[in-house]
């Protein structure tokens, strides 16, 4: 199996996101999909607008949280929700762009904001099948 | 949760002895049934605590403890800078200083009954709440730092509120320890349209009605009777709050091994008090503690605007302020010692007890007020702090009901639609939110928050007072 996906795993009280995907890439960008997920549903956002998003880590674990807590802080100061994404990764450090528009609240039903991605349940894996699988708990 | 580990020392009272890394013993307040309940990884996490260094006495999970990042939510534990001891920004956690307001209105159950739909509608409309949501007032960078400097006072300083309110809020509205300067930008960028905001998930506005008193003698105290009308805020520091958490957090689990420091998991992430990191950390989490009471003091203003213009014989006054994610300097007697320890209460409000000096001069000599928040369906509940909590657990007590069900779980149990619709059949509005935004906060989906305050007095952390029943409830 060579497709990406996404999927959410329970947490009492946050919620588990999860990324899949043939290379850490695609693992990185599934798992902001699966984010999104936990505030809208990603498939009634329109790709209107792009940001661009850096950043740098020691190792690919802590990579993976500064990458969704800088989606965070973009979602927070331009009130934007984000429905694609295109990540590389070199060494560590990542350059992103994220489409997205701005919080409409006729056309986004919105559940929870998330305050920030955690360290727990972390984990960014090559998998014996050769696929990535990033994850990590968010807080809400 | 299984009890083979643990060893019973009271009805509501369990201790696991020290293994391995572990500096202190585990203990854990709940009675058969709480205890049943709760998460294997309740212990895991409050174990994993009790290996941080300088950890005094040993790592509390309260009655409405579960399964948290890094420390349990309900997660008690004190630090001795002068051993070791580190400071937490993960066992603060996020949303800095997250706490419970709660104000008398001067009005009883008859007072705003033809009015609720009216007020209900109004409240919706004026307080912002939910995501995306911008608040009343835009802050310069220069605002920003003298909110984050001066709290609750900065807000009062603006007209929002009186210098009143300020003695009703823990510390008075103000952490001095506060350094703006050690707050980022980013963070401050955060909160410039964020100050005045509810936020979303479990944070709420309520109107409630006393529906029952369980100690006169506190509740007269505290200014409240059977079937008058208060209000209740329950929010946090928003983005700034979460940004500074977010900025620590791999700054701390960097710096841990050079501090000799071996975390048991990333989000534990530390530094020892008496480092720079850690100096730093604490100017920036009391900053965070400031936004957030500046935050509910505004909303305070809102919300007295809102019930001038529908009910103007209301008369909103501050009951008690607290804050239930919060690392605090204390001074705490431990085996006849005055020690100066911070406390971490992740998820858990402080409860202190009669007479001590942090208590408000016109509660004294009962305690201080621990608002703790239900659900929109069941209850929330006023109880005072004991003698006792300051020497089982450092005065502190549970902060809430206390989730008994994944968001994901309660999403395919109910439809926000029927939430509402049944809550309505018991009187009570509820506004703002998404259908499915409420039903992720299902009444269903959290523990019985009776039976976490029964609990929390048998095991002498607070004693009931008051128990509140929602009339009106504005969702984030």
């Amino acid at each position: 199996m060579s497709a990406a996906y996404w999927e959410h795993f329970p947490h009492p009280a946050d919620m588990g996101i999860r990324g899949i995907g043939p290379s850490m890439e695609a693992a990185f960008e599934q798992a902001a999909m699966a984010m999104t997920a936990v505030t809208v549903d990603p498939s009634v956002i329109a790709p209107r607008e792009s940001v661009n998003i850096h950043c740098e880590e020691q190792d690919a674990e802590l990579l993976f949280v500064a990458w969704l807590n800088a989606l965070v802080f973009e979602m927070d100061t331009r009130r934007m929700v984000f429905c694609r994404f295109v990540v590389h990764i070199e060494a560590d450090h990542l350059t992103a762009k994220a489409w997205g528009e701005g919080i409409d609240l006729h056309k986004h039903e919105m559940l929870v904001e998330v305050k920030a991605a955690t360290y727990s349940e972390l984990e960014v894996r090559h998998r014996d099948d050769g696929l990535w699988i990033v994850q990590c708990i968010v807080d809400v | 949760m299984e009890k083979k580990k643990l060893e019973r020392r009271g009805p509501c009272e369990w201790i696991a002895q020290p293994t391995g890394a572990m500096n202190v013993p585990v203990i854990l307040f709940a009675d058969e049934g709480l205890l049943k309940q709760m998460d294997e990884m309740v212990f895991q996490q409050a174990a994993n605590v009790a290996r941080l260094p300088g950890i005094v006495i040993a790592s509390m999970a309260m009655p409405d403890a579960h399964w948290g990042y890094g420390f349990p939510i309900g997660g008690v534990g004190a630090f001795d800078p002068d051993e070791g001891g580190v400071v937490s920004a993960g066992g603060v956690g996020f949303d800095i200083a997250c706490g419970v307001r709660a104000l008398r209105t001067g009005l009883t159950v008859s007072d705003i009954e033809g009015s609720k739909a009216q007020l209900a509608d109004l409240l919706a409309r004026r307080i912002p709440a939910g995501i995306g949501s911008r608040g009343k007032l835009k802050l310069s960078m220069a605002e920003l730092d003298d909110m984050l400097s001066e709290g609750a006072k900065w807000a009062v300083d603006r007209g929002y509120g009186t210098h009143e309110d300020l003695r009703f809020i823990e510390e008075n509205g103000r952490m001095a320890a506060a350094k703006p300067q050690c707050v980022s930008d980013h963070a401050k960028k955060r909160q410039e349209e964020e100050v005045g905001t509810l936020g979303s998930g479990n944070h709420y506005l309520e109107v409630q009605k006393v529906t029952q008193v369980f100690d006169t003698i506190a509740a007269t105290v505290f200014g409240i009777a059977e079937n008058d009308v208060v209000v209740s805020i329950h929010c946090g520091s928003r983005g700034l709050g979460h940004q500074i958490g977010t900025d620590f957090l791999p700054r701390m689990v960097k710096q841990a091994k050079a501090q000799g420091i071996d975390l048991p998991e990333k989000e534990l992430a530390c530094a020892r008090i008496d480092s720079d990191l850690g100096q730093e950390y604490i100017g920036a989490m009391n900053s965070g503690i400031n936004c957030a009471v500046a935050n509910r003091q505004v909303l305070t203003h809102l919300l007295r605007q809102a019930f001038a213009d529908i009910l103007p014989k209301a008369r909103l006054t501050l009951l008690y302020d607290v804050s239930h994610n919060t690392c605090k300097l204390e001074e705490h007697d431990i085996a006849g010692r005055r020690r100066r320890l911070y406390v971490h209460r992740k998820g858990a409000t402080r409860a202190f007890g009669p007479g001590h000096p942090a208590v408000p001069a016109e509660y004294k000599h009962v305690g201080q007020p621990v608002l703790i928040g239900g659900t929109m369906g069941t209850a929330s509940y006023i109880l005072v702090g004991t003698t006792e909590a300051m020497t089982r657990s450092f005065g502190s007590c549970c902060h809430g009901a206390g989730r008994a069900m994944s968001r994901t779980a309660a999403m395919k149990q109910w439809h926000g639609t029927d939430v509402i619709r049944n809550l309505a059949l018991q009187n009570i509005l509820i506004r703002g939110a998404s259908a499915k935004g409420i039903a992720e906060e299902a009444p269903g989906a959290y523990k019985d928050v009776h039976a976490v305050v029964e609990v929390t007095e048998a095991a002498g952390l607070a004693r009931k007072v008051a128990r509140l029943e929602p009339l009106i409830c504005v969702k984030g």
